[in-house]
């Protein structure tokens, strides 16, 4: 363990920790563009600078790990200066359309910005202009919008493994890029959208079919329906309606999602869903009540029992039902109706 | 799985046959790709050049039904160079000396035979997994759906045990599941002999434990699998067929013959979210709430059992299946209501030991992975750790043995399905989502390029697949990915659908359809 102060307090923390981790453990709050726990510190944004009694310069927290006996000031004048001046230059550099950007309410620089008061960028200069990537079905890149913090690329090659973007250039010409510039489509890209999902400001956004501000949607956390991988997912609802998916970070995903869980989530509110029950008569479906289809269905099965026995029946439950509907359909089978003649697409 | 997800990334080797993890697992593909970053080696069998082939140290690309030949012959070489466990095998396994009688014929010169791979990769192979301080297996459907299944899954627990790979973290036997809840399905009796937890129906004192708890009179008699019930079906034996979401009109082996089974019955009920081709058939459609219209639980690949939870009211007048089964159990005689799916799960853990200290209060967190005997319990990370269920690791010695159907003069090529990234199983939901479409429009074949060159077809080219059963029209994708005598087609598209095309011939044990090898013959329709 490690006896630090923090702001005047001390705090015994774990050895090999970052100050950053040691921090946010601790409660007290650094501003960071470009940390993901899940990723190798990078130090790119310089928004969580600190300083640390004894050394000249600021340090960026997320990369400097706690020593014993160290006293750290994490918002000092110093130190509030230095992440005015970072946040300064950012934004002078971005387009200032909050009004209208889809990611207000939930962008980390928007947010910042209102923490220290920065209303307007300035700096004045040339701005990035760049055409938007717009190949994707799902996804947009707006480089114009891009803060250079390299979440996504780091995702996509650290996390996601697949390598479809990197940093192109240096300096100001630095840019989020696919090979040859040639845009999201193109590239090796399995639009799982890893990408968007750890982007802080609206740079990557997902293409939105209705429109919502973040403020308007409800997050229900629940697994995912495609694969047997059970990915923890926030289902984004406004009204009546699901209208995105954002990845959770718990077991057994960790934050990823694949493009079928993400972004495959349109058949939920599809105009083609079954809305009510209906009765085959003279080979044409016709719309019924609940009602008159049990009735139907519990005077068949009571009249084929009856000639054919329980084992003229079989029943198909369902790998994509919930264990709850799967225990009721083998005990109705077994226990009322009478027959083990239960099976599901395991073997399919 | 044996082990958990998250152990993927710690594997010091991995061994991936008969799974397109990237494609269709392909957040535990990620995971097997960390593990590379890491350092840990990758072995990949695969009829086709999948992409984690591309990142592997030893890529096999076997023809289809050849997976026991090839684990034969990777024992062979372990037991050959000593590199088994030795201490692990004559502590905790059965049956040594059967097993090396058997893989002693399987030289890496006759398993690279059969299996159409060089004899040096088989041994490359071999010496990867048994040297490896902890390796797991990964294993799908391309294992299973085999009439020698059954044979190929005990091969792979064989090399498992003969390495000491089993009861240990990071390592393991680990199937990758293909829906979101068939462990679940299966871990709540939706098995013709199976109560909720695997215990058998045939077993006197399982089916008064059952009688006891349900108060009712249960039969002892086994039941049939879907390809027997389908049988039984066409031959006007079973009368009533009641399928809960599933669409076997598209994912069933033999489409004409699925069809002739379903129009054959007195009645057939179907209940879906989506009309379904197999929907279309039934005298009855009861419209069911989506996953995110009601609250329950999956049971994921590996074991974890995890919280569904509503986020909308379900659509029109449809209703969450359990409540369905519930009204319509009612009106059978059913003795008791439930006003939410905890309730069931209350039940659930009374009658199914792997289960019992589950509820809602012990989901809210990360779910639990079972078994989990009580209340107390944390949930299982990997199985077998003091020692395996059955007190030893039993080495069953099998035998490699010939697809059921082979190419023949008429039909000269080995024909093999699969999923893909972008659609799931049968298209029902995304078949539905527009940018999914975009990325993935229609069904294809893939086919090798000297191949389409001497048949004179050409990359989007429309084809015709014919088999002994059925015949397709597709689209040709002209690609490196297969060998020259094989073919291959995602089974997704309704369409033109590869199961007009697959063969009914089941596994004895199992009674898994071969899906993954049947002899077809392409024609090239010239426009």
């Amino acid at each position: 363990m490690a006896n630090i102060i923090i702001n005047g307090k001390g705090y015994q923390v774990e050895d090999g920790i970052t100050i950053l981790e040691a921090c946010n453990r601790l409660g007290i709050d650094i501003p960071t563009l470009c940390h993901d726990e899940r990723l190798e510190p990078y130090a790119a944004c310089r928004l969580c600078v600190v300083e640390i009694k004894g050394k000249g310069k600021l340090e960026t927290s997320c990369s400097t790990k706690v020593r014993d006996g160290m006293e750290i000031e994490t918002h000092s004048e110093r130190v509030i200066r230095a992440r005015k001046e970072i946040l300064d230059l950012l934004f002078s550099n971005h387009p200032n359309d909050c009004l209208t950007c889809e990611k207000s309410g939930e962008c980390k620089l928007q947010d910042y910005c209102y923490e220290y008061g920065i209303v307007e960028g300035t700096y004045i200069g040339e701005k990035k202009n760049y055409p938007l990537d717009e190949s994707n079905p799902f996804y947009t890149f707006d480089p114009n919008k891009c803060i250079l913090c390299g979440k996504c690329v780091r995702v996509c090659s650290e996390l996601q493994g697949t390598n479809a973007i990197g940093l192109k250039d240096r300096g100001f010409d630095t840019k989020v890029s696919t090979p040859f510039d040639m845009g999201l489509a193109t590239s090796k890209c399995v639009s799982c959208g890893n990408c968007v999902a750890v982007c802080p400001v609206g740079a990557l956004m997902p293409k939105k079919r209705e429109r919502y501000r973040a403020w308007e949607v409800r997050r229900v956390k629940t697994t995912c329906s495609y694969c047997g991988v059970g990915c923890q997912m926030y289902l984004l609802v406004k009204g009546d309606k699901v209208v995105g998916v954002e990845p959770a970070k718990s077991r057994p995903n960790n934050g990823l999602l694949c493009v079928k869980g993400r972004f495959g989530y349109n058949f939920i509110n599809h105009p083609d869903r079954l809305k009510t029950p209906l009765i085959k008569r003279n080979g044409k479906f016709e719309e019924a009540t609940w009602e008159e289809a049990y009735d139907l269905i519990v005077s068949k099965i009571n009249e084929i029992k009856g000639k054919y026995g329980p084992d003229a029946f079989a029943g198909l439950t369902s790998a994509r039902c919930t264990n709850e509907e799967n225990y009721l359909f083998q005990k109705m089978f077994r226990a009322l109706i009478g027959t083990n003649n239960v099976d599901h697409c395991a073997r399919l | 799985m044996t082990n958990s997800i998250e152990e993927v990334e710690y594997n010091d080797a991995i061994f991936v046959i008969g799974s397109n993890t990237t494609e269709n697992h392909p957040v535990i593909g990620t995971f097997m790709k960390r593990a590379l970053r890491r350092g840990a080696k990758l072995i990949v069998a695969d009829p086709r050049r999948i992409e984690l082939a591309d990142y592997a140290d030893v890529f096999l690309q076997i023809k289809p039904g050849t997976n026991i030949a090839l684990l034969n012959g990777m024992m062979h070489v372990i037991i050959e160079e000593e590199l088994y466990d030795k201490e692990y095998v004559a502590k905790n396994t059965e049956n040594f000396e059967d097993l090396k009688l058997v893989v002693k014929d399987y030289t890496p010169e006759v398993a690279a035979e059969i299996c159409g791979v060089d004899k040096e990769d088989i041994i490359k192979a071999a010496r990867i997994y048994a040297k490896a301080e902890r390796a797991g297996i990964y294993y799908a459907m391309g294992i299973t759906q085999h009439t020698t299944g059954t044979h190929a899954v005990m091969s792979i627990s064989n090399l498992s045990l003969l390495c000491g790979n089993i009861g240990k973290e990071a390592a393991g036997v680990n199937p990758l599941r293909g829906q979101n809840n068939v462990q679940g399905a299966c871990d709540m009796g939706g098995l013709p002999t199976d109560y909720p937890g695997y215990q058998k129906v045939f077993k006197p004192e399982v089916q008064e434990k059952f009688e006891r708890a349900w108060n009712a009179k249960l039969s002892n008699k086994v039941g049939l699998t879907i390809p027997e019930i389908m049988n039984e079906a066409e031959e006007g034996k079973i009368k009533f067929i009641y399928i809960m979401g599933e669409n076997p009109m598209v994912s069933d082996p033999d489409i004409n013959h699925v069809r002739k089974a379903l129009t054959n019955l007195d009645f057939l009920v179907v209940q879906d979210i989506f009309l379904t081709e197999t929907a279309e058939l039934a005298d009855v459609v009861l419209p069911a709430a989506s996953f995110a219209e009601k609250e329950g639980t999956f049971t994921n690949t590996e074991r974890r059992v995890q919280r569904v939870r509503k986020a909308i009211e379900p659509v029109g007048n449809s209703k969450p299946d359990w409540k369905i089964l519930m009204e319509l159990m009612d009106r059978l005689g059913h003795d008791r209501v439930y006003t939410h799916p905890s309730e069931i799960m209350d039940e659930i853990r009374t009658v199914t030991p792997s289960y019992a200290g589950i509820s809602y209060e012990r989901l809210e967190g990360e779910g639990i992975q079972w078994p989990c005997p009580d209340v107390n319990h944390p949930g299982t990370k990997y199985l077998h750790k003091e020692k395996v269920a059955r007190g030893k690791g039993l080495l069953m010695a099998v035998d490699h043995r010939d697809s059921a159907e082979l190419p023949d003069k008429d039909y000269p090529f080995i024909f093999t399905t699969g999923r893909i990234l972008y659609h799931y199983h049968t298209r029902t939901m995304t078949g539905r989502v527009e940018g999914l479409n975009k990325l993935a429009p229609t069904s294809f074949v893939e086919i090798n390029e000297s191949t389409a060159n001497k048949l004179n077809i050409s990359n989007g080219e429309k084809v015709r697949l014919v088999s002994r059963r059925g015949s397709v029209e597709t689209y040709a994708k002209v690609t490196d990915i297969v060998d020259e005598d094989v073919l291959f087609m995602p089974f997704h598209y309704a369409e033109s659908a590869a199961n007009y095309l697959t063969n009914t011939k089941i596994d004895k044990t199992a009674k898994i359809p071969e899906l993954k090898v049947a002899a077809v013959r392409i024609e090239k329709l010239g426009r």
